[in-house]
């Protein structure tokens, strides 16, 4: 550390400094559930209890939201991945400019606000003589999940050398032949985190489901009106599971995401190494 | 087109082209166009929709603006919150830029790699977290009795407690934490790029810290800069949750306006209108960003 200097020194600071402001306020809140206090606090500290975790567990309400919430997001999976796949395979097949064109209109939903997409979702279903409900989340969610999961399909699809799949139509494989066996085994890696990261974006959406969900309940519905109405530090203990799974399933998504990079770098060099061997043999 | 039937053969392409053309017509652009379309009509009751007072009208998005004074410095209620909105925004989203730059800037040019990848795992964790429990955990903090207001009466730094949750200041401290890391990786990625050998040189010919940074590091950040804008300025206009949880009714947002016209007003044709206006904001926004920091729309998608 000697010979560092001033500001390097009250750059580190600062990232401290910085790393705490992201953690205190979780800190806070997974403290909280385990205070007496009826109103979800750290001061005054009334005492240490888990009865709050009890209350959550007895909540009917809660149940009915969680099971709603991986409904709509099996459902997200089921329509945003094929559609996700359909659409990238599409535009590696386009030219140029019809690429280009269709391109940004399906990253347009990104850029769109989720209420937005909420709204409009819900006005042109309406129109057709369909109320708002689950269904129409899980329509809603999917217009723009799976603008998710064609970039992920994509970005794997630019990797992917066509020779192969004419190789195999020139040795006598169909078409579907072709797919399931050529392309197919090499899009599942971007087709697996896809399903992934639409599970979560599902889960966790708030703003797209607010306006498509009718009567129905989500479970981060569920949380924002029992914040709003009826607040007891069970929304906390709720709040503790979801940090638990969700720290769990970030670090090991982003443990496979790395190995996963240090394979695709591996086989490079490896494949490096043997052209460098062929070039020395030639 | 013929492209993807020679690749995929005739079932496989119909099977592409139907899924595709599902979701961007009628998942995409046909509800965009109703909704605008549903925005010029009047708010009729159901037997008098299609009837002769259904007619199309600007009036929808004239009541946003009606009543407005701008000599006498007054504006009716919604043009009030929609203005808040566009404000509010555009403070956290240079917030999170300044509070960002520098940790960005430690990740891409000064941390060793080792910490570099530890210290990034720590950032994704929170970006993982529920928008929704992170803009809780500030609801906890920001209570009247809560922990900030004890802390800060124990140290003598007030003499009473602050109702932090009865003005904009608690949803602006709530969008700036929840929406800080959407700017924080675009930052990173940009920064990343950037051949350290051009700061040493610059520091190599005398140029102290902060001209480095100001014709140097900040040019080469353009793009993330852009991008980080762009997403948390759409993020914050749009946001929905964090003020009707850290907000008063005096503290009202835009999209609660909506809300309301929607289902509390049952005057959906309005609400339309306003989430049109909405998307407007936020598209001359996007496309603002794009002119002046010169960026394109496949940069922004990654």
């Amino acid at each position: 550390m000697t010979g560092m200097k001033a500001s390097e020194r009250l750059l580190q600071a600062y990232v401290v400094l910085f790393l705490l402001y992201l953690f205190l306020p979780l800190a806070i809140m997974v403290a909280a559930t385990f205070n007496t206090s009826r109103f979800p606090t750290v001061t005054p500290w009334l005492g240490t209890t888990t009865r709050w975790f009890e209350v959550l567990w007895n909540d009917q309400q809660m149940w009915r939201a969680l099971w709603n919430s991986f409904v709509v997001a099996f459902a997200v999976i089921v329509v945003s991945v094929p559609i996700g796949v359909a659409a990238a395979m599409l535009l590696s097949s386009l030219h140029k400019r019809a690429r280009t064109f269709l391109y940004a209109v399906m990253v347009s939903p990104l850029l769109t606000p989720g209420v937005i997409i909420g709204i409009s979702t819900l006005v042109f279903w309406e129109r057709l003589g369909v109320k708002g409900g689950l269904h129409l989340a899980v329509i809603g969610q999917s217009s723009f999940i799976a603008a998710y999961v064609m970039l992920m399909v994509l970005a794997r699809l630019q990797r992917f050398d066509p020779s192969l799949e004419e190789a195999a139509l020139d040795l006598g494989a169909s078409h579907a032949q072709a797919f399931r066996r050529v392309l197919f085994p090499h899009l599942r890696p971007a087709i697996v985190s896809g399903a992934v990261l639409a599970f979560f974006q599902s889960f966790e959406n708030y703003n797209t489901t607010l306006f498509t969900r009718g009567t129905d309940t989500t479970l981060t519905i569920f949380i924002a009106s029992k914040v709003r109405t009826g607040l007891t530090p069970a929304v906390n203990a709720l709040g503790v599971i979801l940090i638990v799974v969700t720290v769990v399933g970030a670090i090991g998504y982003e443990i496979l995401r790395r190995r996963e990079a240090a394979r695709a770098r591996e086989a490079t060099r490896r494949a490096q190494e043997n052209a460098l061997g062929d070039l020395r043999k030639a | 087109m013929s492209e993807v039937f020679r690749r995929y053969g005739a079932p496989l392409g119909l099977m592409i082209l139907l899924l595709t053309g599902i979701w961007v017509v009628a998942m995409v652009v046909l509800p965009y166009f109703v909704m605008v379309e549903y925005s010029f009509h009047p708010n009729l009751p159901g037997p008098e929709i299609g009837g002769p007072k259904d007619i199309y009208t600007l009036d929808n998005y004239a009541s946003l603006f009606r009543g407005i004074d701008i000599l006498a410095w007054d504006f009716p209620d919604d043009f009030r919150v929609f203005l808040r909105t566009i404000w509010g925004s555009a403070v956290v989203t240079a917030v999170c830029l300044v509070v960002c730059y520098p940790v960005a800037f430690y990740l891409a040019k000064v941390a060793t790699p080792d910490r570099v990848g530890f210290l990034l795992l720590l950032l994704v964790v929170p970006f993982w977290i529920n928008e929704i429990l992170r803009t809780f955990s500030w609801y906890i903090i920001l209570a009247f009795n809560g922990p900030l207001n004890a802390v800060l009466l124990a140290l003598g730094l007030l003499d009473k407690p602050v109702r932090w949750l009865s003005g904009s200041g608690g949803v602006l401290i709530g969008m700036t934490y929840a929406f800080l890391l959407f700017m924080m990786f675009p930052l990173y990625n940009a920064l990343q790029t950037l051949d350290r050998n051009q700061i040493e040189a610059a520091r190599d010919l005398g140029a102290p810290g902060w001209r480095i940074h100001w014709r140097i590091v900040i040019p080469h950040a353009k793009p993330g800069i852009a991008v980080g804008c762009i997403m948390v300025f759409v993020l914050a206009a749009s946001s929905y949750v964090v003020p009707a949880l850290l907000g008063s009714p005096g503290t009202r947002w835009f999209t609660e306006t909506i809300y309301q016209w929607f289902f509390e007003g049952q005057n959906w044709p309005r609400g339309s209108a306003y989430a049109f206006v909405l998307l407007g904001l936020c598209v001359a926004f996007i496309l603002a960003m794009m002119r002046i920091f010169r960026v394109g729309l496949t940069d922004i998608a990654k």
